[in-house]
């Protein structure tokens, strides 16, 4: 990494009088979880090499509540959903950009009912705008011609019916983009959502994530491409099961294009 | 004495309809005795779901084999019943073939139904083999044992029936056309039983009328029975798949409700003037339940959804948990639901209007928790079921009756659960160190 990242705060911005175009709301996974910070340092990259004006809350960020409000504590969901919600009313935000599905969807759709109201994208979609408004370009690159497939998030895919910023992201790397036998709305979940990712999964023939791995390794990809830090860790351990993790890499789309574009 | 097969007919009608009624309220009754929810919002909308999803079986057609003979079964049912207007008004009316006299109209209304009737008969046979020859594997769950399977076949026998007994009906009716006998007057085209007129070749024309009328008479009765019948059976989405795409979800798949009971408490909580130890208002309700534990928890829109279910297994095909040979399956969930309301009613018509404590619930009683805590929320279900149930959102109103009023979650879950509480993130790191990673190499 050749760069040092520049990551203001909303903090150091308001204090300065400043307003970012958006909040990067990075998450518990990218904020704490090694594999995920690397996704978040890459998506960071990318916002410094277009000189988008953003901001993170640091050390003001909670947990959305998502894990909670699935496993059916609606309390502590709430409870977590009116701090942040009270925080980022108070900056006076307006657009917010994550990196995390399960983050977009309770944002996006959840907080709204609870008094926050924001434009919410994925960090796909934002990364497609920054493409769409020439503020990024790509040419060629390492991935020119690979096998890529992508791994549909639920959260992003079949639960607010994003499918083609992602997809669009790997055709501008010149990638062969092949498709699973599960895809776009017949997705097979990586076996992380429902805060199954933090608990042992119910008896079975065998776990989620082993079978989506299968499915990846199907299609014979040099990459399985995904959109989610926890698809991006179920997909990982799956791929080091089968004793692949040589010949195939997880990696999540922000990373691909920060390393197509060599930053 | 003339009149007297009129006036059987009219009986066996007003029968056959007036059990229906009945099963009909009952029905409804059932579903009344979920929670209110307000889905009055966004008419235009849910109009248009019903009329693509129910109407257009836009999404049975996901599946094109089973789709495209489903829509033969369904486009044969709606034709279908054009006759049965016309069988119901002879029947009353002692008249035969009354719409004859819209000639060529005629000819081709009766030369349409028949053709549906043989292909709906080739339909109900595939349908058949899939399910007895080719054994199919969402229809060997284990919660389709006994009665589902039964009841399965048991439809498609019927249907079976009802178009044989139709084709024979006209075929006979031919004949008799074709002898010039009195009543039988010339009309309709036969482009299917035509061929099965020459069986009845030689047969006198009393020997002819007999088997006509016997053929029309159990295939109106039939046709009533089979009305009656699906008061007890799957098969109740005939009807109920249309309000059931139109009462929907429409927000987005991964927009769960946030609930209402919480959202006042979680309020009360914040607000800095509300004094904790102030003992609850002398008229104060109870307070509410959280989540369910048993139907009548449950909205009536998730009742309805369990007695619309058709048993495909579309749902628990897709399901990442059951695919794994977990215990989940979202059809027994929607199954279990509607069998334990058909409980719940019974128990009320026993005990004249009231509900008395059978010390069972939905919850254990038929749904276990194992079943529940597979669920990874994917809505892989939801996306799949043709008719806009969502077995999810009743997994997640048990699930939050587990947490919230038994605090019986797994205990890697409530580590979790108390992280965040505690640290705002569901590990057990500092939220002061949420900014790290922007400083590490």
């Amino acid at each position: 990494m050749a760069n040092e990242l520049k990551v203001p705060t909303m903090a150091e911005l308001f204090a300065a009088g400043q307003k970012p175009e958006v909040l990067f709301w990075v998450g518990c996974a990218g904020s704490f979880d090694d594999r995920a910070k690397k996704i978040t340092k890459a998506f960071v990259q990318l916002l410094n090499r277009a000189n988008v004006s953003f901001a993170v809350l640091g050390t003001e960020e909670s947990c959305t509540g998502d894990p909670a409000k699935r496993s059916g504590n609606e309390f502590l969901f709430q409870m977590q959903a009116v701090t942040n919600i009270e925080v980022m009313n108070a900056y006076g935000i307006n657009k917010i950009v994550t990196a995390c599905p399960h983050c977009f969807n309770t944002i996006k759709n959840e907080y709204p009912g609870l008094g926050g109201h924001y434009e919410v994208v994925h960090h796909t979609q934002f990364l497609k705008t920054l493409f769409d408004d020439k503020r990024i370009t790509l040419e060629g690159g390492q991935f020119k011609g690979k096998r890529i497939t992508y791994h549909d998030p639920c959260y992003l895919g079949r639960a607010n019916n994003v499918y083609e910023a992602p997809r669009e992201l790997i055709r501008k790397l010149d990638a062969e983009l092949i498709e699973m036998k599960s895809c776009k709305e017949k997705g097979l979940c990586c076996g992380a959502g429902g805060a199954q990712m933090f608990k042992e999964p119910e008896k079975g023939d065998k776990d989620i994530n082993i079978e989506r791995t299968e499915q990846a390794m199907e299609t014979k990809p040099e990459i399985i491409a995904a959109g989610c830090p926890f698809c991006n860790t179920m997909m990982t351990d799956g791929v080091k099961n089968k004793e692949k993790e040589g010949a195939i890499a997880v990696m999540d789309i922000a990373e691909l294009i920060a390393s197509a574009g060599d930053l | 004495m003339e009149y007297l097969s009129n006036i059987l007919f009219v009986i066996v009608l007003i029968a056959g309809i007036g059990f229906f009624a009945r099963n009909v309220k009952r029905l409804s009754r059932n579903i009344k005795l979920g929670k209110d929810v307000d889905v009055s919002d966004n008419t235009s909308q849910r109009w248009k779901n019903m009329a693509k999803i129910a109407l257009g079986q836009s999404k049975m057609v996901v599946r094109p084999i089973a789709g495209f003979l489903h829509i033969i079964v369904y486009v044969g049912f709606i034709i279908i019943n054009v006759e049965v207007i016309e069988i119901i008004l002879d029947g009353i009316l002692g008249t035969h073939r009354l719409f004859a006299p819209l000639s060529v109209v005629y000819d081709v209304l009766i030369g349409s139904f028949e053709i549906l009737a043989i292909l709906v008969i080739v339909a109900v046979t595939i349908f058949w083999m899939r399910r007895n020859v080719i054994r199919i594997k969402r229809f060997m769950k284990p919660e389709m044992a006994g009665w589902p399977k039964e009841d399965g076949n048991l439809i498609l026998y019927i249907e079976l029936v009802l178009m044989t007994l139709f084709l024979t009906m006209n075929g006979a009716d031919y004949q008799l056309q074709q002898m010039g006998a009195a009543h039988y007057i010339e009309a309709g085209s036969f482009p299917v039983s035509q061929f099965i007129a020459p069986l009845f070749e030689g047969m006198s024309i009393s020997s002819l009328v007999l088997v006509e009328r016997t053929a029309w008479w159990i295939h109106i009765v039939g046709i009533l029975c089979f009305l009656n019948y699906l008061y007890y059976s799957k098969h109740l989405h005939i009807l109920l798949a249309f309000p059931n795409t139109y009462y929907g979800k429409l927000v987005p798949k991964g927009q769960f409700k946030n609930s209402d009971a919480v959202t006042a408490e979680v309020k009360l909580m914040m607000d800095p003037s509300a004094d904790p130890f102030a003992a609850p208002a002398e008229d104060a309700e109870e307070p509410a339940k959280f989540g369910a534990s048993d139907v009548t928890d449950l909205s009536w829109v998730q009742l309805l959804n369990s007695y619309t279910c058709t048993e495909c297994g579309r749902c628990t095909d897709e399901c990442p948990a059951n695919q794994t040979g977990k215990k989940l399956s979202p059809r027994k969930i929607m199954m279990d639901t509607r069998d334990r309301l058909t409980e719940v009613g019974k128990n009320i018509d026993a005990n004249n209007g009231k509900f008395v404590d059978d010390g069972k619930q939905l919850l254990d009683g038929y749904i276990s928790r194992e079943e529940l805590w597979a669920c990874t929320t994917c809505n892989a279900c939801v996306e799949a079921c043709p008719v806009s149930i969502d077995p999810l959102s009743i997994i997640m109103d048990m699930r939050q009756y587990l947490v919230m009023e038994q605090s019986a979650a797994p205990t890697d879950l409530n580590n979790m659960m108390g992280n965040i509480e505690n640290n705002g993130a569901p590990w057990p790191f500092n939220q002061m160190d949420r900014l790290n990673w922007a400083k590490e190499e």
